[in-house]
């Protein structure tokens, strides 16, 4: 369902000399899904983002948000906010002073800008370190004032350089849900760029793999976790095998592997790894063809049929459980 | 990994997959590794005795260099002089003629005067010079051939760079005769030697590069990501410029005012040379005392220039801190 306040990339290419950044991608996000760009470093996410956002001219093709070609103008008149990856807060201004920066740039008046940027700040929930310097606050907290800071714009498309990239496990999990409520409230575009495939698929409405300056594979998180189209995106996105077989690549993923008796299964191995995880535990197995591959197994199916290393076993898996792969 | 995540990402045949998340993650969460420098090694010797020592060769040097002239010009400048002796004693006379004199107020202004207006020269051209090092030179490469071309002048001598003014700017001098065959000027501009004009040009040649170096440090320590997030709000190139990059280089602009302002306070060769001795400045008034043998009355000037030049290096301090920066 396309909505006039849809983000469309289109042709668009980034070069630095000779090297290609971006290679000509297409795609449409459309107005307000939670969209993750999700690659390995150097794979282009990041220079695509900085293009939607205006910090990194375009070489070739264009950024249409809400029916305009957006990709000539200033950062501040595209519609679009970001926020950056070390959060990029003014060392020398107070938090409400940061969120009221764009405010202030826009000559509103003094009420006015402290009205709206405690108004910012009850909604990420910092409105008691109003008064305080950035240095005197911790990481997420930095990070919820870089979003009331971007907010405070009311941007149709929110840009998130790896945010959470800088935040230690435990935080890193309460601010991906904060990060997911705030965009069902506000009801705009999130594109996100990160490199964890779990946080992508905690996350995204819609992932956007990336690899080699190219969109590898795009879709609703469930459909590119149940259906990788390529070997790439099964192994980055993670939990599934990419096997070879004499009819071609195909992956499967791992917990889709059952370990039954050699004869009759479709691959023979040999178990050289076993691996306790609590809820599961994950066989490695070498298979014909110097493969290896990976089963994971409940706790209980594991502990009901216990399996030493060296035994010789079949992986075996539903015919629909595997999806072939193009090359 | 996260903790509580359902699965562990498996890549089978993958084994040279050179970033998975997984890993990354790791790396993330592995705790700084700390190195600790054992106090044991400094053997029997308490923290104390061992802090002592390593502060005396520094301290000695202090006291043998700095502390120990300051306080023999302080007490000089308490003694007697007639015209063909000095004499110790502990009298206020050198202070009572100082203050008493309307010639040393005027040259006290004058000295301000030129350490104002050299201060506001060095700083719009070393800002400026700071500001397209830092934010325009792209490459670093750039930066260093460019800031080595800044040194150049001090290859020579200050008195050199100096003495190389005059021709230029003499009464038959370069400028002169240009402007003249240009028909700008129809007989020579008599100002532009030996006079104010000529002693702050001076200055400002001789101190803007000390006024570009430690902005151009402060500028080079700004993250660039703030001028992105500046232009993101919406701030045109001025206003990041007065609302960001200038507050974040305060540190650095008041380290260069410093120097330029004690430099140009205790001046006094430059004065003279560039004035045709027709200025006068306190370095001067110095200067002629130590001439004339008065080194009492010498002493007694150079303790109130030194409390004078303290005094606004404090009241700088006091609009900015610069402990961050050293």
């Amino acid at each position: 369902m396309r909505s006039d306040l849809d983000l469309e990339l289109v042709n668009l290419t980034k070069r630095y000399g000779d090297a290609v950044a971006v290679d000509a991608i297409n795609h449409l996000f459309n107005h307000g899904v939670y969209a993750c760009l999700l690659g390995p470093s150097g794979c282009g996410k990041s220079s695509t983002l900085r293009m939607i956002a205006g910090h990194e001219p375009v070489t070739d093709g264009s950024v249409v948000l809400g029916g305009r070609d957006i990709s000539g103008m200033p950062p501040a008149r595209r519609g679009t906010a970001m926020m950056f990856q070390s959060y990029a807060l003014f060392p020398h201004l107070t938090v409400t002073e940061n969120v009221a920066f764009s405010l202030r740039m826009k000559r509103v008046d003094a009420d006015t800008r402290r009205r709206r940027a405690l108004e910012m700040l009850d909604l990420v929930h910092m409105t008691q370190f109003a008064d305080r310097l950035p240095a005197q606050l911790s990481g997420g907290q930095q990070q919820r004032v870089a979003l009331a800071r971007a907010l405070i714009t009311e941007p149709q498309v929110l840009l998130l350089d790896e945010p959470l990239s800088a935040l230690d496990p435990f935080l890193r999990v309460r601010m991906r849900g904060e990060l997911k409520r705030l965009q069902r409230e506000l009801d705009i575009t999130f594109i996100h760029v990160t490199h964890g495939q779990d946080e992508a698929l905690a996350l995204a409405d819609e992932i956007v793999v990336m690899n080699a300056a190219r969109i590898e594979q795009a879709g609703p998180a469930r459909a590119v976790f149940d259906a990788p189209a390529t070997a790439f995106v099964a192994r980055f996105i993670g939990a599934h095998n990419v096997i070879a077989l004499p009819e071609g690549k195909v992956a499967v993923r791992s917990d889709e592997l059952k370990i039954t008796g050699p004869e009759g299964a479709r691959l023979q191995g040999r178990i050289t790894g076993v691996e306790y995880q609590g809820t599961h535990v994950a066989l490695t197995a070498a298979v014909a063809g110097d493969q290896e591959v990976t089963a994971l197994l409940t706790d209980k199916d594991f502990f009901g049929a216990p399996r030493d290393m060296g035994e010789a076993v079949g992986l075996d898996w539903d015919g629909r459980a595997a999806h072939a792969l193009r090359s | 990994m996260t903790p509580g995540a359902p699965a562990i990402p498996f890549r089978a045949g993958a084994p040279s997959s050179n970033e998975t998340p997984a890993m990354t993650d790791q790396a993330i969460a592995k705790p700084a590794v700390r190195t600790r420098v054992s106090a044991s090694r400094l053997g029997a010797l308490s923290h104390h005795a061992a802090g002592w020592l390593l502060a005396a060769p520094l301290a000695l040097v202090l006291a043998v260099f700095l502390v120990l002239p300051i306080v023999m010009i302080v007490i000089v400048s308490f003694w007697g002089a007639t015209e063909f002796s000095i004499y110790p004693d502990f009298q206020w006379d050198n202070y009572r003629f100082l203050f008493g004199s309307d010639v040393t107020y005027r040259v006290f202004l004058n000295t301000f005067k030129y350490a104002a207006i050299t201060w506001a020269f060095t700083l719009l051209i070393g800002f400026t010079v700071a500001y397209f090092l830092a934010f325009h030179v792209r490459t670093l490469g750039w930066q260093v051939a460019l800031f080595l071309l800044c040194t150049i002048p001090f290859w020579t001598s200050n008195i050199i760079r100096m003495i190389s003014w005059i021709p230029f700017l003499g009464r038959n001098g370069l400028a002169n005769s240009t402007l003249i065959s240009w028909g700008v000027i129809d007989e020579p501009l008599e100002w532009l030697l030996f006079s104010d004009f000529s002693v702050i040009l001076a200055f400002v040649h001789l101190y803007t590069l000390f006024m570009v170096v430690p902005i151009f440090n402060t500028m080079m320590r700004i993250d660039r990501s703030l001028i992105e997030a500046a232009s993101d709000a919406g701030a045109s190139g001025w206003q990041t410029l007065w609302h960001v990059v200038i507050p974040l280089t305060k540190p650095g602009i008041m380290i260069g005012t410093i120097f330029v302002v004690t430099l140009v306070m205790g001046d006094f060769i430059t004065v003279r040379f560039m004035s045709g001795s027709q200025s006068a400045n306190v370095g001067r008034l110095i200067s002629n005392d130590i001439g004339l043998l008065q080194y009492p009355s010498a002493s007694a000037t150079a303790v109130i220039l030194l409390i004078t030049v303290l005094m606004v290096i404090g009241i700088l301090l006091r609009f900015v801190d610069i402990r961050k920066e050293l």
